[in-house]
C-alpha cells in the first residue's frame, strides 16, 4: 500500500510538470501581449514594463527561470495586481474557494445518492417522475440563471418578511455560504442521482441481493449494507474529479454572489494574460486534482474489495 | 432369426394400423423466434411507453428543424427595429405617417403647462412648455407610470440647454401606449428647483410610407395616404432584442445546437469508453500511463486551450467554426468519461462471468465489447444525456471567444445567454431557447431510460 | 434481534427511512447554522446607509490592482486613491478646480509654482511637504518603476528623457524650494497643467515611509499613507475594504461621512442591483433591461455623462478596402447614429455621435460645439449608394469582398455590431462579418491592422479638446487604423504648442470638419451611465475627469431611507 502511494505521488509529480510545461508554452503561443493596455503606450514604456516582468528575456530563458521559481515554491508576481504574489492569492482565496466547494459536494453528494436511491426505490411512481423533472430542470438551466434567479428568490423573500433571511450577496459568515454552495452543487447533484438511480437499478436484481432478501434480511439492512456499498462506486469516481471541478467552475457563482474565491482570479488571468497566475493557479489546481485522483484510486480498494489497483 | 410377434397382436394392432413415418427434416419445432441481443432490445424498448413518446418528441424536433425552415418562411437575421422585444401577441397596427424631418423651427410660445406640440407617435413625441420661474435649463423626464413622488420623475431624457429653448423632441425607444412627461427646471449649478410641469401622452404606433415599403408591409403599386393603417410582420414567438423573429431564430438554433449536442457528446463518449475500457481491462503499468495522461488532459486550462484551437484551426473572423467546436468539446470532455468507465470496468472485470468467457477461449475485444460494454450501459447513458445540454451552453460560452456559431447566425445557447439579461422585462426572450433545450433534453433522458432498460444485461435478468 | 424487529415496525421501508434522514439532515444543518452565527457574533452588515454611524455602503466591482498612486493606470485603484489621497488641487462639488494640499499656485509658459499649506498633514500627524511631491513625481518617470501613465507628466521638462532612461531621475524639471514651496519646469506651455495635478499620478508620497515598507507599498492597508478625506482601515483582497473619516485632513470641518465600507466586490451587474435592491448598498449602476423595473419601483435615476466617445474606426493601412474615401463615405451615409442610440441602445442620456469632440468640452467661452458648430451627416441611402458605385469604380470591382468588424465582448458591442452589420447589408449589399475577440486578443489584432473596421472609443485623460484632438496625427499609439495626414498633424501641433485660447480652439474646428470630411471615423455615440442611489445622501459628485464617483464630500440628510 504505501509503495503503491509513492509510486502514484512520483507519477503526480511528472504529471505536474506536464502540465505546467503544457500549459506555459500553450500561454506564450496565444496571440496578445500580456503588458498592452487600451491606451496605447511609447516603445520605452513598453520596454520598461517588460523588463520590469522579465519579458525581454528569450521564451526559453523564461521557462527555465519560472521552472527553477517553482521548484523553490516562488510562483512569482501577478501581473495584473501589481502588488500581489501569486502565494499570496493562491494563499487567501483558494480555502474560501475550497469551504465553497466543499460544501457544495456535500450537498450534491447527500442530495444525489438519497434522491437517486429515492427513485430507485419509488421507480416509475411519483416521487420518480417528480424528482426526474427536478433533475432535468437542473442539468437544462445553466448555472448562471440560476444564480441569478436564487438571488433574486432571496431578494423577494427578504422583503416579503420583512427581514434579512439569508444574505443577497458576500462572504464571512455561515450564512453567506449557503445559497452559493447549493447553486454549485445542483448540477453535479443532478448528475449524481442519475447515476446513483441508474446503478441502484441494476443492483436491484442481483442475485446477491435475492440471496440477502431469501435469507431474511431487513430491507433497510439489504439497502444500506449491499445495494448503496455497490452503487457507490461510480459516484465516487466522479467525486474526485468534481471536486477539483467544482472549486476551479465556481467562477459564476464568485461574480453573482460576491466572493473572494479563486475561480475568479483563475478565469480573468486568461482574458488578462496575466502569466504568473495562468501558470500559479494551473499548477495549484493540477497538483489538488492529481491528489484528489490518488485518494480516490485509494478509496476504490477500500469500498470494493474486489478491485485492488495494483 | 426373425422376431415373433406374439400371436394376438392382430387382435391389438391390426394390420394396416402402423405404417412407417417419412423422415422429416425438421427435427424440433421452436415456438419462439432466435432473439440476437439487439433485436431483444428493439423489442424492449418499443415497449416501453415513455421510450416511445421520447421518440415521437425527437422525430418532431427533428422535423422542426429540418423542415420549419421550409414553412416559415422569415430570415432570423431580418431586424425589425419598429418591433424590439416585442413579446407574443404585441399590438402590430401602425398608422402612415410623413418621413422624419428634424424640429428646425421653434413652436408656437405655450401660455401654460406642458403641452404636445404634435400628435404623439413612435417616430417622435415633441413637447413644448411655458417657461418656468428660476430656469437656467430644463430637464424632461419620462415615466411608465403616474408620477406621485417628488424625485422620482422616470428616465431623465435630456436637458435643452438653455432657458431660451422650451420644446423638446423625444425619440428615444418610443413604443406605444402612455407616456408620462414631466419638465423640471434647473439652476445655474445644475440643481432641481421645485417648479415642475406633468403631462399624460397616449404614444400611437407609427411607420412612414418609405420603411413600409421597404420592409414590405404593404404591396409595392399600393398607395399609401398619410393616416393609412398597416400591419407589421407577425411575429409568432415575439422578437428578440434587435427585432429578429425569435421562431426563425428557433429554427435555426435547432440546427446548431441538435448538431453540436448530439454529435459530440456521441463522439467523446465514444473515445471515453474505447479509452477507458483498454485502460481498465489492460490495468497495470499501461493503465496507469493511460490515467497519468487523463489527469493531465483534465488539468490543463480550459480557456486558454479553446483559444489556442481557435488559432489553430485558422477560423476567419466571421466564419462559423462549427468544425472546430465539435473537435474542442471532444477533447475537453472524454477524459472524465475515460476516468468513469474505467472505474466500472475495473468493476466488471472481476465478475464470474468474465473469468468464464476467457476460460471458454474469449479474446480480449470479444470480451471487451460483448460482456463488459454492455454492462457498463447504464452509466453510459447517463453520461451521455447529460452531455446534450453541456454541449449546448459550452458552445453558448464559446462564442464569446469566436468559437461557434458567428453573429448574425443563432443557436439555442446564445439565444439563452442573450435572454437571461432581460429576463425581467421580456421573459420570452429566455423562456422559448430555454423550452427547447429542455424539451431535447427532457426527450433524452427519456430515450436513454429506455434504452438502458432495454440493453442492460443485468435488467434482462428480470424476466 | 429483537431491536431489529421493533425497527422495522415504526419506519417500514428504505424509503420512507430515507425521507427521515433527509429531514433529519435539513434539521440539523438549519441548527448548525444558526449555532454558527450566534457563536461568530458578526451581525448582518446594515443597510446601505447608517445615520446612526455615519457609514455608506456600496460595492466596488474589483479589486483594485495598484494602489501606488505614481503607478495607476486604472478606474478602480483611481477611484479608491481619490478618496484616501490628494494632490496639489483638486475638483469642488461643482467640478471646478479647488486648492487642494496647495494654497495657491501660478501657472506660467516656462513653468509653475505651488504654494502648499501648514495644515496639510498625513494621517501619521506629518505634515505634507514639497519634498513629497517631488519624490512622487521621480518615481513617476522612472524606467525601473515602469509606470503605464509617465506620458502625461512629459510636459515638465526632462520627463521623456528619463523615462527613456538617458538621464537620472535627479533632472526632473521638479524641485522642493523649501517644505512648501514647489516649482515646476516645463518642457512646453502646457495651459492645462493645473488640472493635471489633480490627477493621480501627481499624487504625493512621502519617501520615508515609502523606504520603510521595503519594496511592499500599497500592497496592504498599513503600508499606505494617507493624506485625503479618508483612510483605509481595512482592506481584506478580493473580499472588503473600508475608509474611515481621517481626522488629520486639513478640510476635515468639511467631511460628512464617517465610513465608506465596501463588503461586496462583484461586477455583475444583476448581483448590485439585487443589492441595491435588498437594501444592501446605497448606490448602483442600472442597464437598460432594469429601466423598466426602476420606474415601477419608483426609483430616482440618474443620468450622467461619463465624457467619452465610442466610434467606429477605419482601417487606413495601404492594401485596406477601406483606405478608399468614397468607400468610407458610403458607410457614413448609411448609418443613423440616432437609430443606433434611439432603437439599439435605448439608454436615456446617450447621444448619437456627430463629431470627433464630445458635447461637455469647452470651448474659448461657452461650449466648444456651439461655438464651432459640427456638418452634420443626415443618413442618405441613395448618397451612400452613389459613393458605392465611385468606390467600386475606383477599386476597379463589380462586387465587394466582406469586410471584417472587429468588436468586443460587451452586449453592449454586440448590439451595436449585429446593427450595423444588417444596415449595411440592407442599405449597400455590403457583407460584414463581425470578429468577436475578448480584450487581449482584440488588442492584439488592431495593433496588428487586422481588420477592416473596430469598434473603438476614448475616455478622456484631461479637461481639453487636445485629449480628442490628437488621437488621429501620424505618431500618437492610439490611432490604431493608421490614419495619416500632414494638414491634421500640423493643425495639432498648433493646438499643441499656442497658447492663445482661439487659436487652438480654431485648430480644433478644423480638426473636426478634417474628421467629417475624410470620414476617418463614423462617430457612433457619446456614452450615459444611468444609476440609481438612495435618496437619503446627498453631496455625491459624479466627475469626468478626477476621481468618479466622489463620495468625499457626501453627507446624510435626515430625510427618510427608500
Amino acid at each position: 500500500m504505501l509503495r503503491y502511494t509513492l509510486t502514484r505521488l512520483l507519477q503526480g509529480v511528472i504529471t505536474i510538470w506536464f502540465i505546467a510545461t503544457a500549459t506555459f508554452v500553450a500561454m506564450h503561443a496565444v496571440p496578445g501581449d500580456p503588458l498592452s493596455g487600451a491606451k496605447a503606450m511609447t516603445t520605452d514604456m513598453r520596454h520598461n514594463l517588460e523588463v520590469k516582468y522579465g519579458l525581454d528575456k528569450p521564451v526559453g530563458q523564461q521557462y527555465l527561470i519560472y521552472m527553477n521559481n517553482l521548484a523553490h515554491g516562488d510562483l512569482g508576481i501577478s501581473f495584473t495586481q501589481k502588488n500581489r504574489s501569486v502565494n499570496d492569492i493562491i494563499r487567501e482565496h483558494f480555502p474560501v474557494s475550497a469551504a465553497l466547494g466543499i460544501l457544495a459536494i456535500v450537498f450534491a453528494a447527500l442530495g444525489g445518492i438519497l434522491f437517486g436511491a429515492l427513485t430507485a426505490l419509488y421507480r416509475n411512481k411519483w416521487p420518480d417522475t417528480v424528482i426526474m423533472l427536478m433533475v432535468i430542470l437542473g442539468i437544462s438551466v445553466p448555472s448562471f440563471v440560476f444564480a441569478a434567479f436564487a438571488q433574486l428568490a432571496v431578494v423577494k423573500l427578504n422583503s416579503a418578511f420583512g427581514i434579512s433571511l439569508l444574505p443577497v450577496a458576500g462572504w464571512g459568515t455561515v450564512k453567506h455560504m449557503i445559497l452559493p454552495a447549493l447553486v454549485l452543487g445542483l448540477g453535479t447533484m443532478a448528475y449524481l442521482t442519475r447515476l446513483m438511480r441508474s446503478s441502484m437499478l441494476e443492483i436491484v436484481n442481483a442475485d446477491f441481493i435475492r440471496t440477502a432478501k431469501a435469507k431474511g434480511l431487513p430491507a433497510t439492512r439489504i439497502f444500506t449494507r449491499h445495494q448503496l456499498r455497490n452503487a457507490i462506486l461510480p459516484v465516487i469516481t466522479v467525486l474526485g474529479p468534481a471536486i477539483a471541478a467544482i472549486t476551479t467552475g465556481s467562477f459564476v457563482v464568485e461574480l453573482v454572489f460576491a466572493i473572494p474565491g479563486l475561480g475568479r482570479y483563475f478565469v480573468q488571468a486568461v482574458q488578462q494574460l496575466d502569466y504568473t497566475v495562468i501558470m500559479g493557479t494551473t499548477v495549484f489546481f493540477g497538483a489538488f486534482l492529481v491528489l484528489m485522483v490518488i485518494i480516490v484510486d485509494l478509496l476504490y480498494g477500500l469500498i470494493d474489495p474486489r478491485v485492488r489497483v495494483n | 432369426m426373425a422376431t415373433q410377434l406374439p400371436p394376438d397382436v392382430d387382435a391389438i394392432l391390426p394390420p394396416g394400423a402402423l405404417e412407417p413415418l417419412h423422415s422429416e427434416a425438421r427435427v424440433q419445432k421452436i415456438t419462439r423466434p432466435s432473439l440476437s441481443y439487439w433485436q431483444d432490445a428493439w423489442i424492449r424498448l418499443k415497449a416501453n411507453r415513455r421510450a416511445i413518446l421520447s421518440l415521437y418528441l425527437i422525430i418532431a424536433m427533428l422535423a422542426f428543424t429540418l423542415f420549419g425552415p421550409l414553412v416559415w418562411r422569415v430570415s432570423p437575421s431580418a431586424q425589425d427595429l419598429q418591433q424590439v422585444s416585442s413579446p407574443p401577441g404585441a399590438d402590430r397596427s401602425a398608422v402612415i405617417v410623413p418621413p422624419y424631418r428634424p424640429w428646425t423651427d421653434a413652436p408656437p410660445p405655450v401660455a401654460r403647462g406642458l403641452t404636445l406640440a404634435a400628435p404623439a407617435t413612435t417616430q417622435y413625441v415633441r413637447l413644448a412648455w411655458a417657461p418656468l420661474p428660476g430656469a437656467v435649463d430644463y430637464r424632461i423626464y419620462r415615466d411608465i407610470v403616474p408620477v406621485h413622488s417628488e424625485s422620482a420623475l422616470g428616465l431623465p431624457l435630456g436637458t435643452t440647454g438653455s432657458p431660451a429653448v422650451t420644446h423638446y423632441e423625444d425619440r428615444l425607444d418610443l413604443t406605444p401606449g402612455t407616456a408620462y412627461y414631466s419638465v423640471v427646471a434647473l439652476n445655474a449649478q445644475g440643481v432641481e428647483l421645485p417648479a415642475r410641469e406633468t403631462l399624460r401622452v397616449e404614444v400611437d404606433n407609427a411607420i412612414t410610407v418609405a420603411e413600409a415599403t421597404e420592409r414590405g408591409l404593404a404591396a409595392p403599386n399600393a398607395t399609401l395616404a398619410i393616416g393609412d393603417t398597416v400591419q407589421y410582420r407577425l411575429h409568432p414567438l415575439g422578437t428578440d432584442y434587435l427585432g429578429r423573429d425569435m421562431l426563425a431564430r428557433l429554427m435555426q438554433g435547432a440546427r446548431v445546437s441538435l448538431f453540436i449536442g448530439l454529435v459530440a457528446p456521441l463522439l467523446y463518449v465514444l473515445l471515453g469508453v474505447a479509452y477507458g475500457s483498454i485502460a481498465g481491462f489492460v490495468g497495470g503499468r499501461t493503465d496507469q500511463l493511460m490515467m497519468r495522461f487523463v489527469d493531465f488532459a483534465i488539468a490543463l486550462p480550459f480557456l486558454l486551450f479553446m483559444i489556442l484551437f481557435k488559432i489553430a484551426f485558422g477560423i476567419g473572423p466571421g466564419e462559423s467554426g462549427i468544425l472546430p467546436m465539435v473537435v474542442a468539446l471532444v477533447a475537453l470532455s472524454w477524459p472524465g468519461t475515460a476516468r468513469l468507465v474505467r472505474g466500472q470496468i475495473l468493476q466488471v472485470r472481476e465478475e464470474a462471468y468474465v473469468s468464464a468467457a476467457r476460460l471458454l477461449g474469449g479474446r480480449t475485444g470479444y470480451l471487451v465489447m460483448r460482456h463488459m460494454i454492455p454492462n457498463t450501459m447504464g452509466v453510459i447513458l447517463v453520461t451521455l444525456t447529460f452531455a446534450i445540454p453541456s454541449a449546448i451552453f459550452t458552445e453558448a460560452f464559446l462564442s464569446f471567444i469566436g468559437l461557434g456559431v458567428a453573429p448574425p447566425n443563432a443557436s439555442w445557447g446564445s439565444m439563452s445567454n442573450d435572454g437571461i439579461k432581460t429576463m425581467l422585462s421580456h421573459p420570452h426572450e429566455l423562456l422559448f431557447p430555454a423550452l427547447m433545450i429542455s424539451i431535447t433534453v427532457l426527450a433524452f433522458n427519456l430515450l436513454g431510460d429506455g434504452l438502458r432498460d432495454a440493453l442492460d444485461a443485468k435488467m434482462r435478468s428480470r424476466e | 434481534m429483537r431491536g431489529v424487529r421493533a425497527r422495522q415496525r415504526w419506519i417500514r421501508t428504505p424509503g420512507q427511512q430515507l425521507f427521515a434522514l433527509m429531514l433529519l439532515a435539513v434539521l440539523v444543518l438549519g441548527l448548525v447554522v444558526a449555532g454558527l452565527s450566534w457563536v461568530s457574533g458578526r451581525s448582518d452588515v446594515v443597510g446601505g446607509v447608517d445615520p446612526r454611524t455615519g457609514t455608506v455602503t456600496l460595492s466596488l466591482a474589483d479589486e483594485p490592482p495598484q494602489l501606488d498612486s505614481s503607478m495607476t493606470a486604472d478606474q478602480i485603484s483611481s477611484f479608491i486613491l481619490g478618496h484616501v489621497e490628494e494632490g496639489l488641487l483638486r475638483f469642488d462639488q461643482n467640478n471646478h478646480l479647488a486648492p487642494g494640499v496647495a494654497e495657491r499656485w501660478e501657472i506660467g509658459a516656462t513653468g509653475a509654482t505651488f504654494w502648499l499649506r501648514d495644515t496639510a498633514k498625513w494621517s501619521d500627524g506629518q505634515p505634507v511637504t514639497a519634498h513629497d511631491f517631488v519624490f512622487a513625481w521621480r518615481n513617476a518617470v522612472d524606467p525601473k518603476s515602469a509606470s503605464e501613465y509617465a506620458n502625461i507628466m512629459f510636459g515638465i521638462k526632462n520627463a521623456e528623457a528619463i523615462s527613456a532612461g538617458k538621464l537620472p531621475i535627479t533632472a526632473l524639471g521638479v524641485q522642493a524650494v523649501n517644505d512648501r514651496e514647489l516649482r515646476v519646469e516645463f518642457a512646453y506651455p502646457v495651459p492645462y497643467f493645473a488640472q493635471l495635478t489633480a490627477f493621480n499620478v501627481f499624487y504625493p508620497i512621502r519617501e520615508d515611509f515609502y523606504r520603510a515598507t521595503g519594496g511592499r507599498y500599497a500592497s496592504s492597508a498599513d503600508t499606505l499613507l494617507y493624506n485625503g478625506p479618508f483612510r483605509m482601515t481595512l482592506w481584506v483582497h478580493g473580499a472588503h475594504i473600508r475608509l474611515e473619516k481621517n481626522p488629520h485632513y486639513w478640510d476635515r470641518d468639511q467631511i460628512s461621512l464617517n465610513v465608506l465600507d465596501f463588503p461586496y466586490f462583484t461586477s455583475d451587474p444583476s448581483a448590485r442591483i439585487n443589492l441595491f435592491r435588498d437594501g444592501k448598498i446605497a448606490m448602483t449602476e442600472i442597464g437598460q433591461e432594469n429601466l423598466e423595473e426602476a420606474q415601477l419601483q419608483g426609483w430616482k435615476i440618474n443620468s450622467f455623462m461619463d465624457g467619452s466617445l465610442f466610434y467606429v474606426e477605419f482601417n487606413h493601412r495601404p492594401g485596406r478596402l477601406t483606405r478608399n474615401r468614397n468607400l468610407r463615405k458610403a458607410i457614413q451615409y448609411a448609418l443613423d447614429p440616432a437609430e443606433l442610440v434611439n432603437r439599439v441602445i435605448k439608454i436615456p442620456g446617450y447621444l448619437p455621435g456627430r463629431s470627433l469632440f464630445p458635447m461637455w468640452l469647452d470651448g474659448v467661452h461657452g461650449k466648444f460645439r456651439a461655438e464651432y458648430p459640427v456638418e452634420e451627416i443626415t443618413p442618405d441611402p441613395a448618397k451612400a449608394r452613389h459613393y458605392l458605385d465611385l468606390a467600386k469604380k475606383e477599386l476597379g470591382l463589380t462586387v465587394l469582398p466582406p469586410l471584417i468588424l472587429l468588436t468586443g465582448d460587451t452586449t453592449l458591442a454586440q448590439k451595436e455590431a449585429e446593427y450595423y452589420q444588417e444596415t449595411l447589408r440592407r442599405t449597400l449589399g455590403l457583407e460584414v462579418r463581425i470578429d468577436n475577440q475578448i480584450f487581449k486578443q482584440r488588442l492584439a489584432k488592431m495593433l496588428a491592422g487586422d481588420f477592416d473596421m473596430v469598434s473603438a472609443g476614448w475616455g478622456p485623460d484631461y479637461s481639453d479638446p487636445l485629449t480628442f484632438g490628437d488621437l488621429f496625427t501620424s505618431d500618437n499609439g492610439n490611432n490604431r487604423g493608421e490614419y495619416r495626414n500632414p494638414a491634421l498633424d500640423r493643425l495639432v501641433q498648433i493646438a499643441r504648442t499656442s497658447t492663445d485660447p482661439r487659436t487652438r480652439m480654431d485648430a480644433f474646428g478644423k480638426i473636426q470638419q478634417i474628421i467629417v470630411d475624410d470620414a476617418v471615423i463614423v462617430s457612433g455615440y457619446e456614452r450615459a451611465r444611468l444609476y440609481v442611489i438612495d435618496p437619503v445622501v446627498t453631496g455625491m459628485v459624479r466627475r469626468v475627469t478626477g476621481p468618479d464617483p466622489d463620495w468625499t464630500r457626501a453627507r446624510i440628510t435626515s430625510a427618510v431611507s427608500r
